[in-house]
């Protein structure tokens, strides 16, 4: 009798945390009601706390999830404009006369491809067996000075493994954190107009900048790289400045009619958006050709990557797709997904507000197609879902 | 957040109100609401369904979590809101008025036995 209390227990408790698309073990203790404030917190924190915030564990960072509801801040950055600090995020410099040939090298996708100063590249970095250590962007500024920002719950590990590479290479590489910097995304058709008003002077800076492409602008509140980067698949900045400033601009910002979002809206946008999260959709024990990253491995020129040979032997057996629910309900992580082709499992899912519907991210056999019905294993219920493209919405249009 | 004196409360955050006919209707607390964040999709007992004190009987989700609902006490689902399940956000706009299902109780002194009003307070907020 007690081990089934405990197992609904559990279950919950885990259904709570995996529902905020955490792997598990970034995931807190206990969904306390109160937040205890104990992990690390950005030069923001005590804005945000001002602001009425919600303030919730992630990946050992105190952060918010939003600050009165997640529902109108998702909307916010469809139809406005809105900022997300994102300064656990962490920007690491990697420079030398060996920059580019190291990254070739550690990078699936291939930074030989970025002539343009200022040009980002998305990419997984692999391990040898084609596992994901991280997924990243790189920002190219000359052939012995990049940048790099890796997500928050990997960025220990992940500086290990660039050290660990580097000394295997003999690389002639310099690789510095950056935790003197902070970040701030704003996003939103309205994002960089209102970035502009707020931050005078920088919009001639950025106003060239093309999607993927990045500046840094000497302005009054030191240097700001300012990159047409996201997670939202709306337009606007990622601004990555420095930490001691980041409050003056935040409330600049704010001045100009760009509202704080939380995380529980930077989450529904990017799944609606068909961004993978690390951890969820991806980790060390998948590939990314089964992640739906194929599009980010670069196999051309015979070019030698961490992780290609591995690669190169997967059998793809396995492809991520979208799913939208046909029936009601509401799809999440970690749900059996049955398909005439054999069982798959979503790795994120959510109700998608620009949608009005809930849509999920699927591991599921590489024979399943587009347009296909499957069926998804909701409390013991099997419900209907559409197989689609690991896009929803764009630029404030849905797309399936 | 508020929590009306009038009625009564289980640990797992559910309100009860005893009605004058003698049915018992339940929803879930202002706490509860404010804790999930925006409610976008309920899953509720079938009427007619009989339920034991703490059985697993219906889904709040909200846009970050699925949570479950427990039967406060033993009773009988006479009646479902489906005002509610058509639009789940009422849950959050007022989670007193957007009740969620209605039971005929077995025993309606089991009502009595709930947590009052200061009591769920203290556990709510501990």
């Amino acid at each position: 009798m007690g081990s089934a209390a405990q197992r609904i227990v559990r279950r919950t408790l885990l259904r709570f945390w995996t529902n905020l698309n955490l792997p598990p073990y970034l995931a807190p203790k206990l969904p306390t009601l109160r937040e205890p404030h104990l992990g690390k917190q950005t030069p923001l924190f005590d804005l945000h706390v001002a602001a009425g915030a919600k303030i919730v564990d992630f990946a050992g960072w105190d952060m918010p999830i939003h600050y009165g509801s997640q529902l109108e801040e998702h909307h916010q950055v469809r139809r406005d404009a809105g900022m997300f600090d994102v300064s656990h995020m962490l920007p690491v410099d990697v420079s030398g006369a060996g920059a580019q040939a190291y990254l070739a090298k550690l990078l699936a996708n291939n930074v030989r491809k970025l002539t343009l100063p200022g040009k980002a590249l998305y990419s997984c970095m692999l391990q040898d067996d084609g596992g994901v250590v991280d997924d990243l962007i790189t920002y190219f500024f000359a052939p012995d000075d990049y940048r790099i920002v890796v997500n928050a719950g990997t960025a220990d590990k992940d500086i290990a493994w660039m050290r660990t590479q580097a000394a295997k290479m003999a690389a002639n590489v310099t690789i510095v954190s950056r935790r003197d910097l902070a970040m701030i995304a704003v996003q939103g058709p309205n994002a960089r107009a209102k970035t502009w008003a707020a931050l005078p002077g920088s919009q001639a800076a950025s106003e060239g900048l093309k999607p993927f492409q990045a500046a840094k602008w000497q302005g009054e509140f030191g240097e700001i790289m300012i990159c047409r980067t996201g997670y939202t698949g709306e337009d606007g900045f990622e601004l990555i400045l420095p930490a001691q400033r980041a409050g003056e601009i935040w409330k600049a910002l704010e001045a100009a009619g760009v509202k704080p979002i939380g995380l529980g809206a930077r989450d529904t946008l990017r799944l609606e958006a068909g961004m993978n999260l690390y951890g969820s959709d991806m980790d060390e024990t998948k590939n990314p050709l089964e992640s739906g990253l194929a599009w980010t491995v670069d196999f051309t020129d015979g070019r030698d990557f961490i992780g290609r040979a591995a690669l190169e032997a997967y059998d793809r057996s396995k492809q991520l797709v979208g799913l939208l629910l046909e029936d009601r309900g509401v799809l999440r992580g970690h749900m059996r997904v049955v398909t005439p082709h054999g069982e798959g499992e979503t790795t994120s899912g959510s109700f998608a507000p620009s949608m009005n519907a809930s849509i999920a991210f699927a591991r599921v056999p590489a024979a399943v197609q587009l347009g296909d019905t499957v069926e998804v294993d909701i409390r013991g219920k099997l419900l209907k879902a559409r197989v689609t493209k690991l896009s929803f919405v764009r630029n404030g249009k849905v797309l399936v | 957040m508020s929590t009306p004196t009038s009625l009564r409360y289980t640990e797992t955050h559910e309100w009860v109100r005893m009605e004058p006919d003698g049915t018992v209707t339940v929803g879930i607390t202002d706490h509860a609401q404010n804790a999930l964040g925006d409610v976008v999709f309920l899953e509720l007992p079938d009427v007619g369904r009989t339920l034991k004190a703490g059985e697993n009987c219906a889904i709040v989700e909200s846009v970050k979590a699925a949570s479950d609902i427990y039967a406060p006490i033993a009773g009988e689902v006479i009646e479902t809101n489906q005002a509610a399940v058509d639009a789940p956000e009422s849950v959050n706009a007022d989670a007193y008025a957007a009740w969620l299902f209605k039971l005929k109780p077995v025993n309606a002194d089991d009502v009595a036995k709930l947590l009052d009003a200061a009591a769920y307070d203290k556990i709510a907020n501990a």
